[in-house]
């Protein structure tokens, strides 16, 4: 037990390994929200007349919404006016590719083990990376849009391509959604904008890489992903935050689009600033994250690995309206010390024969808690639509919390909707197969929870996919319970 | 809440306030009126009732006053018994128990009516469904005028099943909120039936609500049949406290009503004890019946086993929502949850949500739930050896429902719930 003990003692006190900051001349908005603010971002942004409009309709709604309180996660309220909602890196004039981007950007970059530069040379992913409020480069741009694809910074999309801005902004995630997207809605300063022609299937894996850098700042980006008729993308998101003990806010919001035949598959891993063993600092991960199968036979596809960020409230869904559509969830939720996730999905059936499956894996340990939720609904009209959702719990330690809330709505007959839960600690007859065998209970415990994991780390890309498990073994080495 | 409701409960609020402060039970009377007109009923989108609007339906009762008590026959109350099974029978006459009607020999255990229950016997009432917990709890604990009381001694086996017959019968909307206090010693064992009967087509609002200590290795059985009208409103708070190495199975079988709505709770408070939910609902027309559960495992080494099943035609709709708690020093639970539905048409609805939550780490808990039909290759095969297609969807209809029937203890109540269960089938 003391052995067990020590171990768990090392565990927590791992330090986050992104906690670092660097101080660089930032161009930032004072502190506050109101009209003039949004104004003030708008008019840094050179935006149109029709998105200030959007924005302000949407700051009115979200004036009049409250925050809401059903999740299972309990954080001192964040005062709106105390943050500030624009913060850039000051750079002398707008650079026309990576070359001009200032180095000490590329720096904070190469030292997240993200380089910009390399990633230009070899071949793989797309980059867009996000600081604070703007995109400070995106990669492999000329050889994208050589096959017709636009993938750029939301801002520059703005400039770009208005048309498709405005037909796609807010056409899944409305602004009127819930408090915080309408709050996204009224302040996002940037995020990433990816456009997938007809018929082209994207050739490298796209990726954003989001970083909070100023303190007292809130992130606020926003993504638009549009997949046209037998399109193919798939698209990778990373996150990482200093180490700061206030608690800072990011509420983003992904939309994704897919029409006829098209296929999105977006991974996440999320890395925020958990904040420290005492709980003290971290980030609110308050995302809303949606993806509409608009055409028959499409396929949204969420993958994530969630081991960052104080409190987690993040439920990326699929609305299947188009007939033989398809929606996946698979999900590696991580919670430690004083860690509050409450993350989950939606499958909204609506077309006929669709399909959903869900498969989510919680490990709490420390003293966090840890919950799924989620929602599977099957409309009148969806004839012959199937559901499978799994979601299991593992346990580590005593003090931790794990807790299911699924939601099940049918109004189908036809439907088959199955859901299955299991919550439990790694077996002791499991640990002692493996100490019989000569592997030691640390290496059982990793073996075991990789086991456990594996169903949704085999479907991230390659790339993340080490990441990702890099990141597991790092937060979960030697915790046995 | 809407004011309507609010306003009418005020009222009703004044008379009974009246009555009360004469009565022995003022006390939590007081509290529960204090209590609604601070949170007043349900509304319409509070999560616990998000898919059972009560309050909504309250409001189209005009005449939401206490239902008094009216003349039964002994041959009606007869004519409810159970074939073949010696009962002693309890009568619940509008909500107020009725003593000349009922028959029971007391052997092994001791009925009391509420008026006639000692200071001691008083406090208990309230003890375990606490006004706090649930507003129709305290809506019944405001209304309840006589209720029964139900003592069953140290060690003592009460051998002949308990059967409680609920009659009702309202003018128009009428509220009934008869209630029960068990308390069951240390290893005393029971079996109870209640029976929920409507004697005309009238709207009522039977609010009842029963709490039951279940002793240090106390075993109790608490079967449930609702065959209502289908203009019946209900809402049914059970609340149960389970001692160390106790044992309480609850089954209900509800059958017909125009909105049921179920608060089954079971506080698993030592060591060894054991909880057991079973349910089935069989649903046609409009009915709604809403099966909200909660197990609470507080203490280490406790098991909790929970089956609910449902099978809803027509317009109807099934809601089901399990709870599992395990609090910190729960260690060592397991705890099963599992809810299986099958629609058999386009318009009926299901809303599910099995949930767990768990703070302990050293448990096995799990929890399933499908929704679907009946399979197609089973009714295929059945068929093809000459079974008619009605016949056989009975056949499998009554395989999926036959489960919950198995959790009945008593062959012959057993058989009279085949046989509702058969009857109602065949008319799905």
């Amino acid at each position: 037990m003391s052995k067990d003990n020590q171990i768990l003692e090392e565990f927590t006190s791992k330090e986050y390994e992104h906690g670092w900051s660097v101080d660089f001349e930032a161009d930032e908005a004072p502190a506050g929200l109101n009209e003039e603010i949004i104004r003030w971002i708008s008019a840094k942004k050179e935006e149109p007349q029709w998105l200030l409009e959007w924005r302000l309709k949407a700051f009115s709604t979200w004036q009049n919404m409250t925050e809401p309180e059903w999740a299972n996660v309990h954080y001192p309220k964040v005062d709106f006016q105390k943050l500030k909602y624009y913060s850039a890196p000051k750079q002398k004039s707008k650079p026309k590719n990576l070359d001009e981007v200032d180095p000490e950007l590329l720096q904070i970059y190469e030292r997240l083990g993200i380089s910009l530069n390399e990633q230009k040379k070899l071949q793989g992913i797309a980059v867009d990376a996000v600081l604070d409020s703007v995109s400070v480069g995106t990669t492999f741009k000329e050889t994208l849009s050589k096959l017709g694809i636009i993938f750029c910074s939301f801002s520059e999309a703005v400039q770009e391509h208005p048309e498709l801005v405005k037909k796609y902004l807010g056409s899944v995630v409305p602004m009127t959604d819930n408090y915080y997207a309408a709050l996204n809605s009224a302040v996002f300063s940037d995020g990433s904008f990816c456009y997938i022609p007809k018929g082209v299937r994207c050739p490298m894996e796209l990726s954003t890489y989001f970083r909070i850098n100023a303190a007292n700042t809130g992130q606020f980006e926003r993504t638009l992903i549009v997949a046209e008729d037998e399109s193919y993308v798939s698209y990778l998101e990373g996150c990482t935050a200093p180490q700061r003990d206030e608690n800072q806010l990011h509420a983003a919001v992904v939309e994704i689009y897919a029409a006829t035949n098209a296929e999105v598959k977006y991974s996440t891993v999320q890395n925020w600033f958990p904040g420290d063993k005492n709980g003290k600092g971290g980030i609110y991960n308050f995302v809303t994250k949606r993806g509409i199968c608009a055409g028959d036979n499409s396929k949204i596809s969420w993958t994530q690995v969630e081991t960052g960020s104080a409190v987690t409230w993040k439920y990326p869904s699929c609305i299947l309206k188009g007939d033989n559509s398809i929606g996946e969830f698979y999900s590696v939720a991580v919670t430690n010390n004083y860690q509050q996730a409450d993350t989950g999905t939606k499958m909204i059936h609506i077309g006929k024969n669709t399909k959903s499956r869900i498969v989510s894996k919680g490990i709490s340990a420390g003293k966090s808690q840890n919950s799924y939720r989620g929602q599977v609904q099957v409309m009148k009209r969806a004839q012959n639509a199937r559901n499978f959702s799994q979601c299991d719990s593992l346990l580590m330690g005593d003090r931790c919390g794990a807790h299911t809330f699924p939601y099940i709505d049918i109004q189908n007959p036809s439907a088959k909707v199955e859901h299955e839960a299991t919550t439990s600690k790694i077996g002791e007859d499991q640990i002692f197969y493996c100490n019989q065998r000569g592997i030691d209970t640390e290496d059982a415990v990793a073996l075991i929870v990789n086991g456990y994991a594996k169903e949704v780390l085999n479907q991230l890309p390659m790339e993340f996919a080490v990441e990702a498990q890099k990141l597991l073994a790092l937060t979960l080495e030697g915790s046995v319970g | 809440m809407t004011t309507l409701t609010k306003n009418k409960i005020k009222d009703s609020f004044l008379e009974i306030i009246a009555k009360a402060t004469s009565e022995n039970f003022s006390e939590i009377k007081q509290q529960a009126v204090e209590f609604l007109q601070k949170e007043g009923l349900p509304a319409a989108k509070a999560e616990e009732y998000k898919f059972t609007p009560l309050s909504k339906k309250l409001e189209s009762l005009t005449n939401l006053t206490s239902a008094t008590q009216i003349n039964l026959s002994a041959e009606a109350v007869k004519s409810e018994l159970i074939p073949d099974l010696e009962v002693d029978y309890l009568v619940f006459n509008n909500g107020n128990f009725d003593k000349e009607l009922s028959s029971y020999t007391e052997k092994n255990y001791s009925v009391k009516s509420f008026k006639s229950l000692s200071e001691e016997e008083t406090t208990k009432i309230g003890s375990i469904a606490k006004v706090s917990k649930d507003p129709f709890t305290a809506l019944n604990t405001a209304f309840f005028q006589d209720g029964i009381y139900i003592h069953i001694a140290k060690g003592k086996v009460v051998e002949r099943p308990i059967l409680i017959l609920n009659f009702n019968q309202a003018n128009n909307g009428q509220v009934i909120s008869p209630r029960i206090y068990v308390q069951g010693e240390s290893n005393a064992e029971a079996t109870f039936i209640e029976k929920v009967i409507s004697l005309n087509d009238e709207a009522y609002f039977l609010n009842g609500v029963t709490e039951v200590k279940v002793g240090e290795n106390a075993h109790l059985n608490y079967y449930k049949i609702q065959n209502e009208s289908t203009t019946a409103i209900e809402a049914n708070n059970f609340v149960s406290d389970v001692h160390r190495d106790a044992t309480f199975t609850s089954v209900t079988l509800s059958l017909k009503g125009d909105m049921i709505r179920n608060n089954l709770s079971l506080n698993l408070l030592d060591s060894g004890c054991e909880g057991n939910m079973y349910g089935l609902y069989l649903l046609d027309g409009k009915t709604h019946v809403d099966n909200h559960t909660n197990v609470d495992h507080t203490m280490p080494h406790a098991d909790s086993n929970e089956l609910y099943k449902g099978i809803l035609a027509e317009k109807s709709r099934g809601v089901f929502n399990g709870k599992i708690f395990v609090r910190q020093d729960a260690q060592k639970t397991n705890a099963f949850q599992q809810n299986n539905n099958i629609l058999l048409s386009d318009d009926a609805i299901i809303n599910t949500k099995p949930q767990l939550e768990i703070w302990a780490d050293d448990v096995k808990c799990s929890h399933g739930c499908t929704t679907g039909q009946l399979d197609e290759e089973a009714l295929f095969y059945l068929q093809a050896r000459g079974i008619g297609k009605d016949q056989a969807k009975g056949l499998l209809l009554y395989a999926f429902a036959g489960e919950i029937m198995d959790h009945i203890k008593i062959d012959a109540f057993k058989e009279y719930c085949i046989t509702l269960v058969q009857e109602r089938l065949g008319k799905l």
